[in-house]
Parts: C-alpha cells; sequence; structure tokens
C-alpha cells in the first residue's frame, strides 16, 4: 500500500516511471488513505478545485473575446454577450462562478475553524490557503473591473485609493498603479493583465496546498491524528472520489440556478451602465464577498487605520495557528470554542451585511461593534480559551464514533480510563 | 437535514445582500407585471416583442438609442422573429455613412441588416443640447442597469403624477413617483391612443409600456429564451444524475463499516 512500494506492471510503464515517477504520483492519489469520518464540510476542497478550472477555462475563452481598452470593454462584454456563440453563458458562469468560489472558500475557511484544521501539524497547509484567499480576492476585484461598468470604475478608484492612506508615498503609490494620475485605460489593462496571471500563481499554491496536506494527512471531524492506512482510514479513490463527486453535482445545481435564472442577482445594476468619470453612483459597493472587509475598512474613522484593520483582518487568520492555544483540535469537543465558533460566523455575517449599508447611524456604531468583536475573538478570546477552557475527553481512534454513534461518551470516558490503568 | 437547512439559511443570507429592498432607500413599492418571460421555462411573448419594438420606434427611439442592436437581431430565434422581408424593410427606412468608395468619398445608403441600429443623434453632445442637457441613456441594457429591472422600468413610465405642493420643479423637469430623486426630464412619454398598433391590439399606456418594457427585456438579454431553456434542462439532468451518483455512493461505502 506504501507509495514507495509501487512498481508499474508494463515494461514501459517502468521504464517511464524510473524516469519521471508519474506513476507513482497517480498511485499516490488514488491510495492516499483518507479518514473515513470526513463529513460533506469536507467536499468543498474538491469543489474548490472545480470552480478554480472553470474559472480558468472559461476566463481563457473570454479573454479571446475581451478587449481591454477603456473606450472598448464595455462593447467588448456586449459583444460576448450578444455575438459569440454561448457567449452568454461562458460569461455568465464565470461572473456566476467567482460567486460561487467564495460561497465555497468561505465553507471550506469555516470548516477548518470549526474542527481545529489549522492547528499543528497543519500549520503550513492553513498559511498556503490564506495566501490563496488573498489572491482570490484581488484577483476577483481585478476581473470586477475588466467589464469598465459604473461599479468597476468606480469600485477600482475606491479601492486603489487607499494606498493613498500610506504616509509620504501615498499618493506615488496610487500614481503608479494607476499608471496616471486617475483610474483609466492604463489601470485597465494592467488590470486584465494580472487577473490573467494570478488565477496561475494560485493554481501554483493550490497543487502546494494539496501537497502540503498530504503530508500529515487530513484532519478529521473528531480532530485526533490517526495512523495511516489503518482501519480509520479509506483510499481516497473511490470512497472520497465518488462522495466529492456527489457533493459538487448538488453544488452544481446551486450553481446552474444562479446562472440560467439569476445571472444578474449577485451584481449590481450599475455595472451595467458604461463607466463615466464624471458620475458617480449613489452607493458604491464591492461584490458581496468582500463586504466584510469593507465594513472593517469604513468603520474606522482614520484612513490609514481603516486599510491597516482591514489588512490586519487577514492577517489575524494568517497567525491563527499560535494565537489558538487549545491542543484539542475539533469543536466537538470544545463546548466553549463552539459557542464563540457560532458568535464569530454571526459577527462575520453582521459585517457584510454592514459592508453593504451606507456607513452611517446606527449601521456605523454596530459595524464598529462587530469590528471590535473580530479581534477580540482572534486576539484574546482565543488564546484565553485554549488556556482556561475545560475539553471533553476525545476518543482515541475515530472507528469508535463512526460505529458508535456520534461521539459515544461513554465509551470514550471507558477508554481513558483503560489508558490510564496501563 | 440539518446541513441542508443550515445551506439555505447561508444561501439566504447571500441573496439578501443584494435585495434592493435592503439598500435604505424610501421608494415605493414598483407595480407588478406577471412578466411571461419569469418563470422558469418563460419565454418571450413574440406578439407584444413585435408590438414593442413599434412603440420602441414611434416613441422611444428620437430619443434613444439601442446601440449594441443589430437589424439582423430582430430576425434571430428567441426575439421578435420578424421575417427577413419585414426586417429588410424596417432597416432600409434608416439611412446610414458608408464608405470611402473607390473615389474616397463617404455616402449615404439605406441600412441592412447587418447595420447597427441607427442612433437618433450623432454623438452625446449633440443628444444633451437637444434635451435640456440632460442624456437619454441608451436602452441596450437599460433593464438590466437598474435595480428592479422590467418592474422598474415599467413603473416608472407609469409614473408620472402632478408633484405635491412642496416640491418646486423647474422648467422641463417631471414628477415622478418611481423615479430616484422623484424628478426626471423626461415628459410623460405615453398616453393612451399615442400610436395605432399595426394588429389592432388597444393602444393603452398599461398596453405600450407593458410591451415596449418586453421589448427592452429582450434587447437586454437576446439570448434569455435559449438561456430558460438550457437552465431547465441541465437542473433536471443534475437531478437525475445526483440521485444515480447517491446510489452508487452507497453501494461503494457499503463495502466499509461506515456511515456517510
Amino acid at each position: 500500500m506504501s507509495d514507495h512500494d509501487y512498481q508499474p506492471n508494463s515494461k514501459l510503464g517502468k521504464w517511464f516511471n524510473d524516469r519521471l515517477p508519474l506513476l507513482t504520483l497517480s498511485s499516490h492519489l488514488r491510495e492516499y488513505p483518507t479518514p473515513k469520518n470526513l463529513n460533506y464540510w469536507w467536499t468543498f476542497g474538491g469543489i474548490l478545485t472545480f470552480c478554480l478550472i472553470v474559472q480558468i477555462v472559461t476566463g481563457i475563452i473570454l479573454g479571446m473575446h475581451y478587449i481591454a481598452n477603456a473606450d472598448l470593454a464595455f462593447e467588448s462584454v456586449e459583444h460576448i454577450m450578444r455575438d459569440v456563440n454561448y457567449g452568454w453563458l461562458i460569461r455568465y458562469v464565470h461572473a456566476n462562478g467567482s460567486s460561487m468560489f467564495f460561497l465555497a472558500v468561505y465553507i471550506h475557511i469555516f470548516r477548518a475553524l470549526y474542527y481545529g484544521s489549522y492547528k499543528s501539524p497543519r500549520e503550513i497547509i492553513w498559511i498556503i490557503g490564506m495566501i490563496i484567499y488573498f489572491l482570490m480576492m484581488a484577483t476577483a476585484f481585478m476581473g470586477y473591473v475588466l467589464p469598465w461598468g459604473q461599479m468597476s470604475f468606480w469600485g477600482a478608484t475606491v479601492i486603489t485609493n487607499l494606498f493613498s492612506a500610506v504616509p509620504f508615498v501615498g499618493e506615488s503609490i496610487t500614481n503608479w498603479l494607476w499608471g496616471g494620475y486617475a483610474v483609466g485605460n492604463p489601470t485597465l489593462t494592467r488590470f486584465f493583465s494580472l487577473h490573467y496571471l494570478l488565477p496561475f500563481l494560485i493554481l501554483g499554491l493550490v497543487i502546494l496546498h494539496i501537497w502540503a496536506l498530504h503530508v500529515p494527512g487530513n484532519n478529521n471531524p473528531i480532530g485526533i491524528e490517526i495512523k495511516q492506512p489503518s482501519k480509520d482510514t479509506v483510499p481516497f479513490h473511490p470512497y472520497i472520489v465518488i462522495k466529492d463527486l456527489f457533493a459538487l453535482i448538488l453544488f452544481l445545481i446551486v450553481f446552474a440556478f444562479f446562472v440560467f435564472y439569476s445571472p444578474n442577482l449577485l451584481g449590481h445594476a450599475d455595472n451595467y451602465i458604461e463607466a463615466n468619470p464624471l458620475v458617480t453612483p449613489a452607493h458604491i459597493v464591492p461584490e458581496w464577498y468582500l463586504l466584510p472587509f469593507y465594513a472593517i475598512l469604513r468603520s474606522i474613522p482614520d484612513k490609514l487605520f481603516g486599510v491597516i484593520a482591514m489588512f490586519a483582518s487577514i492577517f489575524v487568520l494568517v497567525i491563527l495557528p499560535w494565537l489558538d492555544t487549545s491542543k484539542v483540535k475539533s469543536a466537538i469537543f470544545r463546548p466553549i470554542y463552539k459557542q464563540f465558533y457560532w458568535f464569530l460566523v454571526a459577527d462575520v455575517i453582521i459585517l457584510g451585511y454592514m459592508g453593504a449599508m451606507p456607513a452611517e447611524g446606527t449601521y456605523l456604531i454596530i459595524a464598529r461593534i462587530a469590528t471590535a468583536y473580530y479581534f477580540l475573538h482572534f486576539l484574546i478570546i482565543l488564546p484565553f480559551l485554549g488556556k482556561k477552557e475545560k475539553t471533553l475527553d476525545v476518543p482515541l481512534n475515530i472507528t469508535e464514533p463512526v460505529l458508535g454513534g456520534y461521539p459515544n461518551q461513554a465509551k470514550t470516558k471507558e477508554k481513558s480510563n483503560i489508558k490510564e490503568n496501563l | 437535514m440539518k446541513k441542508i437547512i443550515k445551506l439555505l439559511f447561508f444561501l439566504t443570507l447571500l441573496i439578501n445582500f443584494n435585495n434592493p429592498k435592503a439598500i435604505a432607500e424610501s421608494s415605493p413599492e414598483l407595480l407588478k407585471v406577471d412578466w411571461s418571460f419569469k418563470s422558469f421555462i418563460g419565454k418571450f411573448d413574440r406578439a407584444s416583442l413585435q408590438r414593442g419594438y413599434q412603440v420602441y420606434n414611434e416613441v422611444c427611439s428620437s430619443c434613444h438609442s439601442v446601440k449594441y442592436l443589430s437589424y439582423r437581431n430582430l430576425v434571430e430565434k428567441g426575439g421578435p422573429e420578424f421575417s427577413e422581408e419585414e426586417a429588410k424593410a424596417i432597416a432600409s427606412n434608416f439611412e446610414v455613412i458608408d464608405g470611402p468608395d473607390s473615389t474616397g468619398e463617404m455616402f449615404t445608403r439605406n441600412a441592412k441588416l447587418s447595420d447597427k441600429f441607427v442612433m437618433p443623434y450623432a454623438n452625446e453632445e449633440e443628444a444633451k443640447s437637444a434635451n435640456g442637457g440632460a442624456y437619454p441613456p441608451d436602452m441596450s441594457v437599460l433593464v438590466k442597469a437598474r435595480k428592479g429591472g422590467a418592474d422598474y422600468i415599467y413603473s416608472l413610465l407609469l409614473g408620472y403624477e402632478d408633484a405635491p405642493a412642496d416640491v418646486n420643479l423647474d422648467d422641463g423637469v417631471y414628477y415622478n413617483k418611481y423615479m430616484y430623486g422623484n424628478k426626471i426630464k423626461m415628459s410623460a412619454p405615453l398616453s393612451d391612443d399615442l400610436i395605432e398598433y399595426s394588429d389592432g391590439t388597444k393602444a393603452t399606456s398599461e398596453q405600450m409600456a407593458k410591451d415596449v418594457v418586453s421589448f427592452l427585456m429582450w434587447t437586454a438579454e437576446p439570448h434569455l429564451e435559449l438561456r430558460h431553456k438550457f437552465g431547465f434542462r441541465v437542473i433536471i439532468y443534475l437531478i437525475i444524475i445526483s440521485v444515480l451518483v447517491y446510489f452508487i455512493m452507497k453501494k461503494i461505502w457499503s463495502r466499509i463499516e461506515s456511515k456517510i
């Protein structure tokens, strides 16, 4: 079963594999021992890989017809929608694909938070994941600029203006980003170039993410390290492949609903008005998946500190493996953490909602409280909780809870007693 | 089941972020129309699209362009589906500047099916100066460019009222209860029997508004019918295959003692 023992059957296969061990790699991917108690929240890794490939394929096709020029971009998108064969389908898949990508990535991240997947020995997987997430936001933001509608133009103006908050060199930085003294054609062409480049960096990081995962193996809902392979694991193929496929098809039903029946629901109507530097839209709102960060940005009265808070909100996630001091991974065995976890989920949703509202009055006050709580959760509650919380007894292997219900308190107690007696 | 409920919960939240009502603005409830293109297998009403084109041509087109539309689109499947002769006749009513010819001169000729819809003004400046400084927006994607979509445009067309006593209107500005800020520089474009429908339908304001908004929905989404048809098939297909894959999965996992 071990990867190193793998030998191709054919002579040619052996000849090739001795020179480039691709067959060993494919054997490893098939045999990869996976905990058998993974639930459906674990299927989003596969779904995300699918989303990335869909975005790259549809994006490459769109790139064949799109014209990155401030005078022609909007028209070229309409050309895609009207005259390119199935251009409407490809564009709607790409546009809604980004929302689906973020929906899946948020579920993936919150799954990791719930089951403690970021903890030792998986810190590197987590950090690579956070870099991917950050690049995704940059890519999505630049992609939204490309249709050159009103929200594209003004969203780009607001976000690039953030860098002007940097002391002394802020203005130089924004001018450098724009390629001029305002958002214009040079901005559009470089955003197009970067929007094409970054997904391939993401793809490379995804490969590293999976590589880093295959060293310690998957975490699981019980959050204990298991021997692999053992009776706690199943080979990746066919068990996990078929389960991921089933989840992917369910996900595709949601995806298809958006693409075919509400393709513009997640976008903003103003982006069907061609960019006009002389007319500012009533509300400049980023895409839904960026709203929590937008709320944090606006809740700080000072521009520079707002920008710092926004980047810090991502940075606290990067250092999370060292902020959470608890040795127990899964929230199943952490009754108090479980409560705070759901508070955090609610907090992020509130932040997202406030990001869509005008920054004034009650909205602003709620956004400020939610921002404060966000940092409180990561910087104070988590380090403190890890030291003080009384966790439940963790089972010794996952076969018990898998067979005997979820998790079987009586049995886990028994087991730990046995261990002590030994 | 609990998981599905949770997923649905997040989806609802996601949709709510973009709910027009979530954006705090006090605007009256839009008039609701039972559009034929709204449902899962919704299609355009062909006759309504043809009448809508007539309204556009006889009323709107004096100020508003639809610059992304070509005359050939009028013939294409899923649209008004005029016959090729009808569309050619429509196109030949318009003049376009073509050239240069072999002597290097530009010349004027009648429009052909392959030409884009002729615009009422040569440029934005001319349009503004002819309309008291307001630019009549291009209507190609207008339905998608306004919150509320088809219902909003329909409501706006019928939303003209006398201004309340406390509202002062400048010359050339009109009161419309659905317009953002209630002030609009377009005078009420529709009135009963403004045009005479070639198919004999009675041209009430409501009828004309409904027809022209259907037409504008089509100009914004020319492939809407195909999209609905595809969507219906794709989702049915996915549901069937998900059931099959579910049973395959059950079968495979039954080899080991584990719940899934």
